[in-house]
């Protein structure tokens, strides 16, 4: 490979692997606090890809003020769905058990609620905008402004929600939650606010992540199973409900699809799942996670 | 002669030993108790044993089969059988199928349909289940619940069984009861193994207590050395003890 | 075995049934329409993956979420051995075929995920078709040039009739291994794999052969069902609709009895055949609601509420009877 290959093989790693790192993050919150296996997170990425495209060609907002407004709304109804639905499903589940696995398929009823919405308002071909395409020149190789925008971004906001759940106060009654959230209870943490949160949360990082998907890829609205899995292999990968882990794997998977996209283009989503296999034989419990 | 014994047994989670290079030994025959406050290692040992999850360091040997490695359903067949602490019964199932589930797979060979039927039902008569065996688990109170995990286990022919608080939550009347169910089974030759916090019992009926503290064995001895001993009193001052009597 | 199960009053009753049904679809391609055939193709399909999802998922409590992926590999399958240019093997050697290939896939995969914890299988069974989907592109476009596969078509009659002896077979393994011990052994690892394993079951083994079984029904029905499309693609094959409607029929139709799938698939069939046609869209959308209304409100499915309607139905039959004394009967 000679230095140019390995410049792009880098960035576009690093960018693949950010949003990976997001989109992980996200489910990975959903799953290891409010226990969600949420199979309809790469639904919720298209849907905010969608919203981009839409607020950039009909109202000419550009993708990152529209952010503004997608974080926000994202936020809002990933603790409304939490609040309504899994609430409702904790409530009435008998065991924790039981719960992990109607949420389970609840979130994949959910997956095909929107992606049907989306489909009735979007339809199903796929569609693309243009905004700062204009090239970039990094150590000789030039890649698109939006792209690198949008790794900047990626970066600045996986490091910042990692920094969160580590060191703030919120952080750490979310981590408390996660871990034991009777214990948590009894400690003053309000069980049915902190839930839908990180529930929200989750759904928040999904809008970000598509919000950046859409500035540098074209979208459509089959787009979102492709990522759950992408999601799903790096939280197996980085250990279920490990933040950190699904932080590193997002990255490790980004630069292993740029180097297998080298070889041969059609095959990343086999080397991922090659990766996965290969880890969940030889260490059950991921990179870097919890029992 | 030891059925039963380990040396050096040792579990790490995470960076805390949870059991710390324990010796022990139980012999044939014998009803040895395990004793020791909360969080003093005893249920560990008994899944390190029963291989619910591995050990740390250190060796365990059955009959002479070192334990290290092998999966539950092995040490199973191996002839070695336990009750769980939360009880974990069969719950929508009846308390037959309960004690099938023992007969059918506790044994190194395959038991026929007949075979394990029969044996499923002179292990509910042991026990005094009879009258409800076409019940589903989950109707039965916590106490014949109990009894339904001993018959499983009991089908499951082991010649050592490991009882981990039997008579947590049981009346002083139901204690005596499980006093006596647990001597008539090592009458009929099966070694007992017991993790327990009520003193009445483990006095009563066991020949031997060892006595775990923060994952070390602090003492070992017949009940009335265990008694005596200073340290061991210490470390249940401030405990909540059953007295059960 | 316990020859006076079998002769008692309700067993007739349920035997004599089943004959009936089953004549009735013997003889209906004589006088039904070839799209009513057709429907019933569908129906009979839905069954078949439904029944065999149960057969698994039902007792385990491992939710499989790999329909898709191993009727695809069944579709393949069939493809490789009935392409249009002439069959290699005769239909039902085909049908087998695709039944092996899924068991053996099934058997593979299992053994690497069904040691782990359940939440770990789901996410590798919901990845798989994704995945397979993947590959198959991947080979049609650059191994062999050229995307989809033709088959030797079949009309809808044969497909009918070769998914009855599916279906049958697949009620026949289903029925066969809940009464056997191996059923008591997956029903005990649903109810507490650690207890289960304590007490001698091989769990990780238990798991894979019963999840390989159900592969195998899944496999039988897409090679069956290929030629009868007679051209099929990855889309087409792995498309993770196959793995979402199974789970769905179940839920709705109650997974404790063997015939709460079947009606199940058999209604929410030819809901979706009908609303296809009508509503391509909204018949997607109010299925995917349906399923988290259905998994909220009524988690037993239809033949969940059998029990509480019989308890409710019991108390009123004693109360009419002997003027308020209310003996309770034992359910039969």
């Amino acid at each position: 490979m000679d230095k140019a290959t390995i410049v792009w093989v880098i960035i576009s790693g690093l960018l693949n692997g950010s949003i990976y790192a997001l989109i992980a993050m996200g489910l990975s919150i959903q799953y290891g606090v409010a226990k969600v296996l949420n199979l309809s997170h790469g639904e919720f990425i298209m849907v905010a890809a969608w919203l981009t495209f839409a607020f950039f060609t009909s109202f000419g907002i550009n993708p990152l003020a529209s952010a503004a407004i997608t974080a926000p709304l994202f936020l809002g109804i990933g603790f409304l769905i939490h609040r309504t639905i899994f609430t409702t499903l904790r409530k009435r589940a008998p065991t924790p058990a039981a719960f992990e696995g109607n949420s389970l398929l609840v979130a994949f009823g959910l997956l095909y609620v929107v992606q049907n919405i989306a489909l009735l308002i979007w339809g199903g071909k796929p569609r693309a905008y243009f905004w700062l395409t204009s090239g970039v020149d990094i150590l000789g190789v030039r890649f698109a402004l939006n792209n690198v925008i949008a790794l900047a971004v990626a970066v600045a906001l996986g490091v910042a929600f990692y920094v969160f759940v580590n060191r703030s106060r919120l952080g750490k009654a979310i981590r408390a939650a996660a871990q034991d959230p009777a214990t948590a209870g009894l400690m003053g943490i309000n069980i049915n606010w902190v839930l839908p949160l990180c529930f929200g949360l989750g759904a928040l990082l999904a809008g970000i992540a598509g919000l950046l998907l859409s500035m540098c890829y074209s979208i459509s609205t089959f787009m979102g199973i492709g990522y759950t899995v992408i999601a799903l292999i790096v939280v197996a990968l980085g250990g279920l409900g490990s933040i950190p882990g699904s932080f590193i794997g997002g990255f490790i998977l980004g630069i292993v699809g740029s180097i297998v996209v080298q070889f041969e283009s059609a095959l990343s989503m086999v080397a991922f799942y090659a990766l996965l296999m290969i880890l969940l034989v030889a260490r059950p419990k991921g990179l870097l996670g919890k029992t | 002669m030891p059925i039963l014994e380990g040396q050096g047994v040792t579990k790490y989670f995470g960076g805390l030993a949870a059991v710390s290079n324990v010796d022990f030994h139980v012999d044939q025959g014998e009803i040895v108790g395990l004793i020791g406050p909360n969080g003093a290692g005893k249920t560990t040992l008994f899944n390190l044993i029963s291989a619910a999850f591995p050990i740390s360091s250190g060796e365990m040997r059955f009959k002479g089969h070192k334990l290290n490695g092998l999966k539950p359903h092995q040490i199973c067949k191996l002839g070695v059988s336990r009750t769980f602490q939360e009880t974990k019964v069969f719950a929508n199932i009846s308390v037959l199928q309960n004690v099938l589930v023992g007969a059918f797979f506790g044994t190194p060979t395959r038991v026929s349909a007949a075979d394990a039927a029969r044996e499923a039902s002179q292990a509910l008569e042991f026990v005094g289940l009879t009258a409800m065996s076409a019940l589903p688990t989950k109707d039965l109170t916590m106490v014949n619940q109990k009894r339904t995990e001993v018959a499983r286990a009991l089908a499951t022919k082991p010649e050592l069984l490991l009882l981990d608080e039997l008579m947590a939550g049981l009346t002083p009347a139901e204690v005596s009861e499980a006093m006596e169910l647990v001597t008539r089974i090592r009458d009929k030759g099966i070694t007992v193994f017991m993790v327990e916090h009520v003193m009445k019992a483990i006095i009563g009926i066991c020949g031997r207590i060892i006595v775990l503290h923060h994952g070390e064995k602090i003492a070992e001895g017949t009940p009335q050395e265990i008694t005596a001993n200073k340290t061991v009193i210490e470390i249940y001052l401030g405990e909540e003890t059953h007295a059960g009597s | 075995m316990d020859i006076s199960k079998f002769t008692s009053k309700k067993s007739l009753l349920v035997a004599g049934l089943v004959l009936a049904i089953l004549v009735f679809l013997a003889t209906f391609p004589t006088y039904g329409s070839n799209s009513e055939v057709g429907i019933w193709v569908t129906i009979l399909m839905y069954i078949i993956l439904t029944v065999s999802w149960v057969m698994f998922s039902g007792t385990t409590g491992y939710m499989s979420l790999a329909v898709a992926a191993f009727f695809g590999i069944g579709m393949y399958t069939a493809a490789f051995l009935y392409p249009k240019s002439g069959p290699l093997l005769p239909l039902p050697a085909v049908v087998i075929m695709g039944g092996l290939v899924s068991f053996v896939f099934a058997l593979l995969t299992g053994l690497v995920t069904l040691r782990l914890k359940g939440m770990y299988f789901a996410i590798f069974t919901f990845g798989f078709s994704v995945l397979l989907y993947h590959l198959m592109v991947y080979y049609e476009l650059q191994i062999i040039g050229y995307r989809g596969q033709r088959l030797t078509p079949i009309t809808n009659v044969t497909a009918f009739y070769i998914l009855i002896i599916v279906m049958v077979l697949t009620l026949l393994a289903a029925y066969l291994i809940r009464r056997s011990r191996l059923g008591l052994a997956m029903q005990s690892i649903g109810e507490s794999e650690d207890a289960a394993a304590h007490m001698g079951v091989n769990t990780t083994m238990v798991k894979v052969i019963t999840f390989a079984i159900s592969a195998f029904f899944m496999g039988a029905a897409g090679a069956a069902l290929a030629p009868k499309w007679e051209y099929i693609d990855p889309s087409v094959a792995f498309n993770m609709f196959y793995s979402f409607m199974p789970v769905l029929m179940a839920v709705f139709g109650g997974m404790r009895e063997l015939y709460g799938p079947v009606i199940g698939a058999a209604i929410f069939a030819y809901t979706e055949r009908t609303l296809r046609l009508r509503f391509p869209y909204y018949y997607m959308l109010s299925f995917g609601i349906a399923l988290i209304l259905i998994i909220i409100y009524l988690p037993g499915g239809l033949t969940g509420l059998v029990p509480t309607l019989k308890d409710k139905l019991g108390g009123v039959i004693a109360r009419l009877r002997k003027g308020g004394q209310s003996d309770r009967h034992a359910n039969t």
